[in-house]
């Protein structure tokens, strides 16, 4: 304690230089910067042909300038420049209504309700699971396999088919991609469930025996508060792959709004920009919901007492 | 049959004149394992009183904390009887006899050291402000007031175990089981609570049972010490230690206290526990 006070007080605040060197932005800025360069070295390369071409049948001569800049600003390209995605995410973010069908606030919010839905679908259902397999010894050995089955069907076959049974039972809309969202997430939840309600050691558990506890005693004063941590890092997986299940349930039933109906617009008429401002959303609709799970992770773990 | 086993238990008295606490006859205890049988208890008679303070010592392997669990009914002997207040090892257990402490603090590492010790009062149905009252009495008792707010992590291995006495204690059970609780502790840390312990026994009064593998703690706080030997693990000899009840640490230089340790050591090597 007085060694920490003395060291705060005693040393001055680090300079610019060295926090940038001791942190965390510099480098990721660094890794982004070489992204950004491969990125735009690869858009002359993969461009270069058709501009080529283009240029070709105008009968133009072009300096190797020209040619760069055309790569890096083309229409329809093969791979967009990353300022001409910027561009159109500025355009479809900020200069929309965000009520508006062209706005990708409003697509992203429409997958994102989906994701969350289905997260909190997926959160139960794998809680439930991991709970009857911990405490029912026959349902350990008979539906482990079953969990482990279900995801080794290929998402993408079987999307189409709970989209088409639940239509005919009237659900359209945001139910069945959050089914999917489910059935994809609910399954690292039980897993990391299972093994934190298995994590109180002996010790741990003799001590509630020496108690005369019951088994609902056991399950709320230990297994449950030890397994909390096993919980949350499962949660960070599944809202990610919550996510993928919301874009990929967008795919099939010829959505028409949701980031994965802009994807499947995008790619009927060849708008690759209009893909990639897409795929840039979606991974940082990603991010903020990992961070999201995060944040409360760390409200919950410093509530319950977790060593700083 | 239970009546007549209490029955039995209530006109029991030890050697000395005490009520009956543990009474074990022929006790065995076989593990089977991977590699054969493992005989961890054989022929095992004991009676314990009470307020003794009893020490089972022995080497590692000589069956002294599988006692103490029998005891506890943690683990089930394969042959013989045991009995505690005149119950079933199962019955006492589900009576809350006793509080165990471990050789671990295993402390709940999401609860404060105030919540920890309202472990078992919660589990028992014990009013929130009675579990308020006990909490601080038994807090002060391990020397531990003020520190009810601190999560374990911020304690020493020392007062995070002190933490584990007083959740054994504060349902005030008659008999204490101790499993090596100061094992892992530096000396003078153990030192220091070997001394705690002696005025805490002279203060409530309980029945306790101790395992250990120090010869100076088990002469220092016993009244009286089992010697074990290991494979099979069996009692070699019972050795009474009535040393002053207010003693201090320097009693250890006397020669009653030397002679008694050396009577223990005798007793060890002659169950061939040095050999190996």
């Amino acid at each position: 304690m007085t060694t920490d006070a003395a060291t705060a007080g005693g040393r001055p605040a680090p300079g610019l230089w060295a926090r940038l060197r001791d942190g965390r932005t510099l480098p990721i800025l660094t890794v982004l910067g070489c992204l950004l360069i491969a990125w735009y070295v690869g858009a002359i390369f993969m461009n270069a042909d058709i501009v080529r071409d283009t240029f070709k049948r105008q009968g133009k001569t072009y300096t190797t300038a020209e040619l760069v800049d055309a790569t890096w600003s083309m229409e329809r390209p093969i791979l967009p420049a990353p300022h001409q995605i910027a561009v159109e995410i500025n355009e479809t973010v900020f200069q929309k209504k965000i009520t508006s069908k062209r706005s990708l606030v409003y697509h992203t919010w429409i997958t994102a309700s989906a994701t969350l839905l289905g997260f909190v679908f997926g959160t139960v259902l794998g809680v439930l699971i991991a709970v009857c397999i911990v405490h029912v010894r026959t349902l350990d050995r008979s539906l482990m396999p079953w969990v482990i089955t279900s995801q080794t069907i290929p998402i993408l076959a079987i999307a189409p088919m709970i989209i088409v049974v639940l239509a005919s039972v009237n659900l359209v809309g945001l139910i069945p991609k959050s089914i999917i969202s489910m059935y994809l997430c609910f399954f690292p939840v039980t897993i990391g469930m299972v093994k934190g309600l298995r994590s109180p050691d002996v010790m741990q558990r003799d001590l509630m025996r020496t108690y005369s506890a019951s088994q609902m005693q056991v399950f709320w004063k230990l297994r449950l508060p030890a397994s909390v941590p096993f919980l949350f890092t499962s949660l960070k997986v599944a809202i990610a792959i919550s996510l993928v299940g919301a874009i990929v349930g967008e795919l099939p039933t010829g959505a028409v709004a949701g980031i994965g109906a802009r994807l499947l617009a995008g790619s009927y008429y060849g708008q690759t920009i209009q893909i990639w401002s897409a795929l840039v959303v979606a991974s940082l609709l990603g991010m903020v919901l990992v961070f999201a799970v995060s944040a409360i992770e760390r409200l919950v773990l410093s509530q319950m007492g977790a060593q700083r | 049959m239970t009546k007549t086993v209490a029955q039995a238990a209530a006109i029991d008295r030890t050697a000395e004149g005490r009520r009956t606490v543990v009474e074990a006859r022929d006790l065995s205890l076989v593990f089977e394992t991977a590699d054969g049988p493992v005989h961890a208890l054989a022929n095992v008679d004991l009676t314990i009183g009470e307020n003794e303070f009893v020490s089972f010592i022995g080497p590692s392997g000589c069956g002294k904390t599988t006692l103490m669990r029998v005891i506890a009914d943690l683990e089930q002997p394969t042959g013989g009887t045991i009995s505690i207040n005149g119950m079933t090892p199962s019955e006492a257990r589900e009576r809350r006899a006793y509080g165990y402490v471990f050789q671990a603090a295993a402390l709940y590492p999401w609860r404060s050291v105030e919540r920890n010790i309202a472990l078992p009062l919660e589990i028992m149905g014990i009013p929130r402000a009675e579990r308020k009252r006990r909490i601080e009495h038994y807090l002060d008792l391990v020397n531990l007031g003020g520190f009810g707010k601190k999560m374990p992590w911020q304690l020493s291995g020392g007062m995070q175990q002190r933490v584990s006495i007083a959740r054994a204690l504060c349902f005030d059970p008659d008999l204490l089981l101790m499993d090596e609780p100061f094992g892992a502790l530096d000396e003078i840390t153990r030192d220091h609570l070997n001394e705690q312990l002696i005025q805490l026994w002279a203060q409530t009064r309980k029945t306790v049972v101790f395992v250990t593998h120090s010869i100076p703690e088990a002469v220092f706080l016993s009244s009286k010490i089992v010697v074990m030997s290991p494979r099979p693990g069996r009692i070699l000899k019972v050795i009474d230690c009535n040393l002053p009840a207010d003693r201090r640490l320097d009693i250890r230089e006397t020669p009653e206290f030397l002679a008694i340790a050396h009577e223990v050591r005798e007793g060890l090597r002659a169950g061939h526990s040095y050999d190996d």
